[in-house]
């Protein structure tokens, strides 16, 4: 008990209060050897000597974590109510936007889910406490992000296509595999190699493009809930990244022997998450009506200067820029403008509705992409645009060559031809595999056996497997696309298609009085398709 | 403090009523900074080195301020993070 008399003991330093409140919570195991307790710590090949020398940049305990991110919620729940109740989606600038939140929930909200997985997997299996505690609050972070995407998506659910059917979806459709692939292989990883992926390769280095430009353009389109959701996601990842730097530098300092593994998973992991970040590279060029920045500004910014500097740092590790780097350099004029022509040609397939570049779009294009975009992209678009008129519009309709490794479409050009598409192969056990990329290529020439049997969709429809229950392909009139899109959770006509013909559109404009697409004005032709 | 190299360094901010206080602080304490603003949003650049100081953003707020606040409004950081109560200091260490 305390004398009445005595001064009140000092109140401790920030440190002090954080090594007391994680620090201690930590033991050595008694009734089993340590080793089995954390039993793939040297599964990787990673040697740690020290736990104690983990240095914990953010000095968060747990009692101020639930302060700070109950206060997060209680501001982003207040935005979220007010949207709602003010028909806030009807707000932003055209329903060409609306189509870049679908993407979102179809694309990023359940990534968000397997990274929270993940970060459980690493608050058990992580023998030192500092990380444990960090990989646990991320863990809750990760969940918390899922949920208020789906809850602030949800009111826009109520009025457009595309959306209801995300869960579903997510682990059906074609280009969802890239996202779903990508972070099933990193939580399918060691300890060491998915915490350097997602904490150091993705969140340090690439997150900062999605939730940076593209969010700050959400607000700039009207989206006050999700740019609100954004910005309160991204106020965790300032942690989040902290901590993958802090494991980086840690896992270095440990043991030179760890140097080239680290170098390893930073190679792979910063191609991997470039590869699934060129989504937002769309997402930011082509579906945002009014812009902030295009993407080869913001990746200028933030991964060629701010990378620069993380690289610069680390040099003195003997670690060195991610390979390959100098290929994504010399795609940020193309990649939007590749991957959006891939969405159009294959616009019936996709859960929303992409559409050809208005001429202000062209010319905002011409500008800032004066290298690249008229000389490659915009005869194309032109070219698109005058069978649209004439009633004949392109579509594709034969199933693209996915890459084994990142699975898109193979629709990235040669790194030193943007005419030509870049084509990669190997051989493996007398099995062809097909790659986008020499980065791509090099990923699975490691560690062949992890992705000879990826799930890649093409191959998964002509093998018959993309068939709901009942179906019978040998039928008369059996139309494998079709089917194949019912599988994947795509209502053909309502989910994608043509956007001036979509139930989004008429709608969008029967509501708000205002046209679908603030460029092109309101939809002219009858509504012959319309809901 | 370690020698710091030159490269750059940032604190990207929500801008709301919350952190007027806050980015004028940090200007104020960081005369080499440079302040880009975007929607919704500023980014706060600095070479080699940033601090954000408790005892500048409670002059300008008028109540006493946990730097663990900031927190709250911050999007996004570059460089490593050295935090104790009076300073929360963003550097690249030689």
């Amino acid at each position: 008990m305390s004398n009445e008399n005595q001064t009140p003991a000092k109140k401790l330093t920030l440190k002090e209060n954080y090594a007391l409140m994680t620090r201690d919570l930590g033991w050595e195991t008694s009734y089993q050897p340590m080793d089995e307790v954390f039993r793939y710590l040297k599964f990787e090949g990673i040697k740690i000597h020290d736990w104690e020398k983990w240095e914990d940049p953010f000095r968060l305990t747990m009692d101020a974590y639930w302060k700070y991110q109950g206060e997060k919620e209680r501001k982003l729940y207040a935005i979220m109510d007010a949207f709602q109740q003010n028909n806030g989606q009807f707000n932003v600038t055209d329903v060409r936007y609306i189509q870049a939140l679908k993407v979102f929930i179809q694309g990023f909200s359940l990534i968000e889910y397997t990274s929270h997985r993940g970060f459980n997997i690493m608050s058990r299996e992580l023998a030192g406490v500092g990380p444990r505690i960090a990989a646990e609050m991320q863990a809750l972070d990760e969940l918390r992000h899922t949920q208020t995407q789906i809850h602030t998506l949800s009111q826009y659910n109520r009025y457009f296509a595309g959306m209801e059917e995300f869960p579903y979806m997510f682990d059906r459709t074609w280009y969802l595999s890239i996202p779903k692939s990508f972070f099933e292989d990193a939580v399918t990883g060691g300890p060491f190699e998915f915490i350097v992926a997602i904490s150091f390769a993705l969140e340090y280095l690439l997150t900062n493009l999605v939730f940076m430009p593209w969010m700050s353009g959400a607000a700039y389109n009207g989206d006050m809930a999700t740019v609100t959701f954004g910005f309160s996601a991204q106020s965790d990842e300032a942690r989040h990244m902290t901590l993958g730097l802090e494991i980086v530098k840690f896992l270095l300092e440990q043991d030179p022997a760890n140097v080239p593994l680290v170098q390893k998973w930073i190679d792979k992991w910063f191609w991997r998450g470039y590869r699934v970040l060129a989504l937002v590279s769309a997402m930011m060029d082509y579906m945002l009506p009014k812009r902030v920045m295009p993407w080869c500004e913001a990746f200028e910014i933030y991964f060629e200067q701010n990378g620069g500097a993380l690289f610069a740092d680390l040099a003195r590790y003997g670690i060195r820029m991610p390979k390959h780097y100098e290929v994504a350099i010399k795609e940020k004029g193309r990649i939007s403008h590749e991957l959006w022509s891939i969405f159009y040609q294959y616009r019936d397939a996709a859960g929303f509705h992409p559409w050809l570049p208005s001429e202000e779009e062209m010319d905002w294009f011409s500008e800032k992409y004066p290298d690249t975009f008229d000389k490659l992209y915009r005869p194309r678009y032109e070219y698109w645009r005058q069978l649209e008129k004439e009633g004949r519009p392109f579509i594709n309709s034969n199933l693209p060559q996915l890459c084994q490794i990142c699975q898109w479409p193979m629709l990235f050009s040669e790194p030193d031809d943007p005419t030509q598409t870049c084509y990669r192969e190997t051989e493996y056990k007398e099995e062809k595999f097909h790659f986008c990329s020499d980065g791509c290529k090099d990923i699975f020439c490691d560690e062949p056996e992890k992705y000879v049997n990826a799930w890649l969709p093409v191959h998964q429809i002509y093998q018959g497997n993309c068939l709901l229950e009942g179906v019978d392909p040998t039928a008369p009139g059996f139309n494998p696309l079709a089917e194949a899109l019912k599988y994947m959770g795509i209502k053909p006509g309502i989910d994608g298609g043509s956007l001036s013909a979509s139930a989004d559109a008429h709608n969008w404009e029967a509501w708000t009085g205002r046209p679908h697409n603030s460029h092109e004005g309101m939809v002219t032709e009858p509504a012959a398709k319309a809901a | 403090m370690n020698a710091t190299s030159s490269q750059p360094v940032f604190i990207a901010l929500q801008t709301n009523n919350d952190t007027l206080s806050l980015i004028e602080a940090i200007l104020f304490d960081n005369p080499q900074a440079t302040l880009e603003e975007y929607p919704a949003m500023v980014r706060i650049v600095a070479p080699g080195r940033l601090v954000v100081r408790r005892e500048s953003v409670e002059e300008r707020i008028g109540r006493s301020f946990d730097l663990r606040e900031i927190q709250l409004n911050t999007i996004s950081i570059a460089g490593e993070v050295d935090e104790t109560e009076d300073e929360f200091t963003l550097c690249w260490k030689l």
